[in-house]
């Protein structure tokens, strides 16, 4: 059998599944998944239709209401975070069209918002993904960079709503002045990198121009919003570059950054570093780059080369999967399926330490095994795992090796799977098993 | 094919209950396992996302700290909710009142208007970077490069101590064999499932070393810690299960910790106060737990840089350059701050907006590892390299 059809399905996709067959080509497999429109998970749990930016602010308001009332049960906005949370890790763990997640995972930690900012994001998280990363997976990546940073989301959760210029009519009366850190973050994590050798007066200039962008919570229309009184006057000048006042800004310069060689460069060492190699080779980030710089950015292009570049088949499992991919790969393994799976898949990547949507710092989730590989968190890789064992019900652990492993699983494996005492153990065996913790 | 060996399946020492972790708070444990009673103990404690060190360690006695810092200056010491005075210039934030104590004591040193070579105000290069000991980047920590100048543990000893957490941070990561040490979860396997998991493991040149090291490390923290269960959790229950680790006669003699939640940009008068707290709690713990061993302990407390002099838009402070670090613990010579006061008004900041550093943090860690851990030079030097200008700090320890 060509490994290739297993491959695709390991290292560009989530595992195999038992009830969905293996690619006959894995490329034209991979190409498919690119084409079509997005399907997007399921709405979460108790909501009829998947809830937008201005239903998270309704549920946060009245949380905080009776929170002050002293009449909050339990914390709702939390609620609809876990709910989000685990339709979306549900739908990793059912989707036909993994690869389109893979992306949609990618992009979103690129672009990392997390909860432990609190409920000004926790609130909005699910919408974020769905409104801003979604949608432009296989768009343009000027789109989704416009769209993330002008989302609320991304607006709070930067603090960019806190900033103010300084001799804008709203600076002058109250004393108020910048906050850099969306600034900074847009810069450094998202477009250009530190390589660019931007400076601090950049980053500053970067902040006047990004004032007055701030958060409509409570009217209509609910959502980003450009407040002039908020506005640092005249033009600010980026990279030598300068952009006039005003509220275009924000997006001329979004474009002019996204389109940056610097941003492709960035852009591609972290696209090769996540689907190829921890040490990402050069020639193939240079393609990327290329591809970026080519066709202006297209992200469906982008993706439709990775798995064309020399290497990226080679040598095979050569990434260590991260917890939450683990965690996904074990259950789609095992056949699990719906809620009650994503539900669980929640629990298991916060006790992994990988709580989702929840990274600690603005750069998101490490890509790179040394960030996941401590000796105590290569132990409770295998507890979770013997545990998730024993929760899967009944199934062959023969044709599970078969299926999720196949001719990448070495004898030693097989033996070991064989001689095991129980179903859980051959199970637990399985998914510990060095092939199966890789991609 | 690796050159490691199997884990037996005899001896396997399993079964640790004790405290819990929090995903903000991480704990590595590392060192020969030969410590006696008498030997140095160090931990290096990492405050992640860059603690103003203004609000910690305030300059009250500067005549520009009143305006510059606006409604995020305390009152001075003796008022209602006042700095608590350090020598009649500087005063602690008034959640740090174990630290006080034990500045009062003379085993805490501040280090003020302090930074690393790093000016360029990224959290993640500048953290990178703190933890390399170098001007760039590198695969392994200096306090891991370091404890290559320790004496071997004896056989059949756990071969580099312990980790408490889930992550190794890169200060601890190299290639000196380091153990962790984390909460347990309800449900594990059989040892003898453990050894079977291990086997297919052990060629994996990466998951092969973790589960060795993971099981040594394992087996080591069940015998000290036995089957206490902790009832406070997050910083304080790490430290204090690292204080208890660090006293054993057989224990590991360095650890490494970090607290997250330092990034105030916003309403920092309100967030900062509560991790302040934290630290100040978990250090208390930890000298709880260390009993006698305190006497030979000194804690090493450092952040990626600074915060902005001034208040930003927002109530809170933006990235900055010069901060705070804190030495202390019973073998450190303290009572006093340490500092060359570079002054915060206008034309004393650096770039206008920072407080300007005068002292090289290496200076410091590279004393702790000269004078208190005992290194011999070429273990300093792999710890910081290229860094032969700068001089290890004099008389930080007690003689």
């Amino acid at each position: 059998m060509d490994t290739r059809l297993l491959q695709a399905a390991i290292r560009f996709g989530l595992g195999p599944r038992p009830d969905q067959p293996l690619p006959s080509d894995p490329l034209a497999w991979l190409d498919a998944q690119l084409a079509g429109d997005d399907i997007a998970p399921p709405p979460p749990e108790g909501f009829e239709k998947a809830p937008d930016v201005a239903e998270g602010y309704r549920i946060w308001r009245e949380h905080s209401e009776a929170s002050r009332a002293m009449r909050a049960p339990r914390d709702a906005v939390l609620a609809l975070y876990r709910a989000e949370a685990a339709s979306a890790l549900g739908w990793r763990i059912d989707t036909p069209a993994p690869f389109r997640e893979r992306l949609v995972d990618f992009w979103s930690n690129h672009f990392t918002v997390s909860r432990r900012a609190g409920h000004a994001v926790a609130s909005v998280q699910g919408a974020y993904v769905r409104e801003a990363i979604r949608p432009h997976v296989t768009g343009r990546f000027a789109d989704m960079l416009v769209a993330v940073i002008k989302h609320p989301a991304m607006l709070s959760y930067l603090d960019q709503a806190s900033s103010i210029g300084p001799n804008s009519p709203a600076g002058r009366k109250r004393g108020r002045g910048l906050n850099e850190n969306l600034a900074r973050e847009l810069l450094e994590l998202h477009t250009l990198s530190p390589a660019a050798g931007y400076t601090q007066a950049d980053v500053v200039q970067c902040a006047r121009l990004l004032t007055g962008w701030g958060i409509e919570r409570s009217k209509e229309p609910v959502g980003a919003v450009f407040r002039p009184a908020n506005h640092e006057p005249g033009p600010k000048t980026v990279l030598g570059r300068q952009f006039e006042e005003g509220p275009e800004a924000a997006e001329a310069l979004l474009r002019f950054l996204a389109d940056h060689p610097a941003t492709q460069q960035h852009l591609a060492t972290k696209l090769v570093r996540h689907f190829v190699a921890d040490d990402p080779p050069p020639e193939a980030v240079s393609r990327i780059a290329a591809v970026l710089r080519d066709t202006g950015g297209d992200l469906r292009a982008v993706a439709m080369a990775l798995p064309r570049l020399p290497g990226a088949w080679e040598p095979p499992l050569g990434k260590l999967r991260s917890p939450v991919d683990l965690v996904t790969a074990t259950f789609r393994a095992g056949g699990a399926s719906g809620a009650d799976a994503g539900t669980a898949a929640y629990s298991a990547c916060a006790l992994l330490n990988q709580p989702f949507w929840a990274a600690p710092q603005p750069n998101g989730w490490p890509d790179e095994a040394s960030g996941w590989l401590g000796p105590e968190a290569a132990m409770q890789r295998l507890d979770w795992i013997y545990d998730a064992a024993g929760r899967l019900g009944r199934l062959d652990p023969g044709q599970v090796l078969e299926a999720s492993l196949g001719p990448l699983a070495p004898q030693e494996t097989h033996d070991a799977v064989r001689r095991a005492g129980s179903m859980r153990e051959a199970l637990a065996l399985i998914f510990a098993s060095p092939e199966f913790q890789r991609r | 094919m690796s050159h490691l060996p199997k884990i037996g399946r005899r001896g396997l020492l399993l079964g640790l209950t004790a405290t819990a972790a929090t995903a903000q708070a991480r704990l590595a444990f590392a060192g020969a396992a030969s410590a006696g009673a008498e030997e140095s103990r160090l931990v290096v404690i990492i405050l992640r996302g860059a603690m103003d060190g203004l609000a910690a360690l305030a300059p009250y006695g500067d005549p520009a700290y009143r305006e510059v810092r606006g409604g995020l200056a305390l009152p001075e010491p003796g008022q209602e909710g006042g700095l608590l005075d350090c020598g009649g210039f500087f005063g602690l934030n008034p959640q740090l009142s174990t630290l006080h104590r034990f500045f009062l004591e003379g085993t805490l040193l501040p280090i003020h208007a302090v930074a690393g070579p790093y000016r360029n105000r990224s959290h993640f290069e500048a953290q990178d970077l703190l933890e390399s000991g170098a001007a760039e980047r590198l695969g392994s920590g200096w306090l891991n490069r370091a404890l290559a100048g320790l004496p071997a543990p004896p056989p059949g000893k756990p071969e580099a101590g312990l980790a408490v957490g889930f992550d190794l941070p890169l200060l601890m990561r190299g290639p000196q064999h380091v153990g962790m040490w984390a909460p347990p979860r309800p449900v594990r396997p059989a040892p003898d499932l453990y050894a079977r998991m291990a086997d297919l493991l052990h060629a994996d040149p990466l998951l092969g070393p973790a589960v060795a090291d993971g099981m040594r490390a394992r087996g080591y923290a069940a015998t000290v810690l036995g089957e206490e269960r902790g009832a406070r959790n997050g910083f304080v229950a790490l430290a204090s299960a690292a204080g208890k680790l660090l006293a054993a006669p057989a224990g590991p003699r360095v650890a490494a910790m970090e607290l997250g939640g330092w990034d105030t940009h916003a309403d920092q008068s309100r967030r900062l106060g509560p991790v302040l707290g934290q630290l100040d709690a978990g250090i208390g713990a930890m000298q709880d737990q260390l009993g006698a061993a305190w006497s030979k302990t000194a804690v090493l407390v450092m952040t990626e840089f600074g915060r902005t002099v001034r208040i930003n838009g927002a109530n809170g402070t933006d990235h900055g350059t010069g901060g705070v670090a804190f030495l202390l613990g019973g073998a450190v010579a303290g009572g006093r701050v340490l500092a060359d006061w570079p002054g915060l008004a206008e034309g004393q900041l650096f770039e206008k907006r920072d407080l300007q550093p005068t002292r090289d943090l290496r200076a410091i860690a590279k004393a702790l590892l000269r004078d208190h851990l005992r290194l011999p030079a070429a273990a300093v030097a792999a710890a910081f390299p290229d860094s032969g200008n700068i001089t290890p700090e004099k008389d930080v320890f007690r003689a």
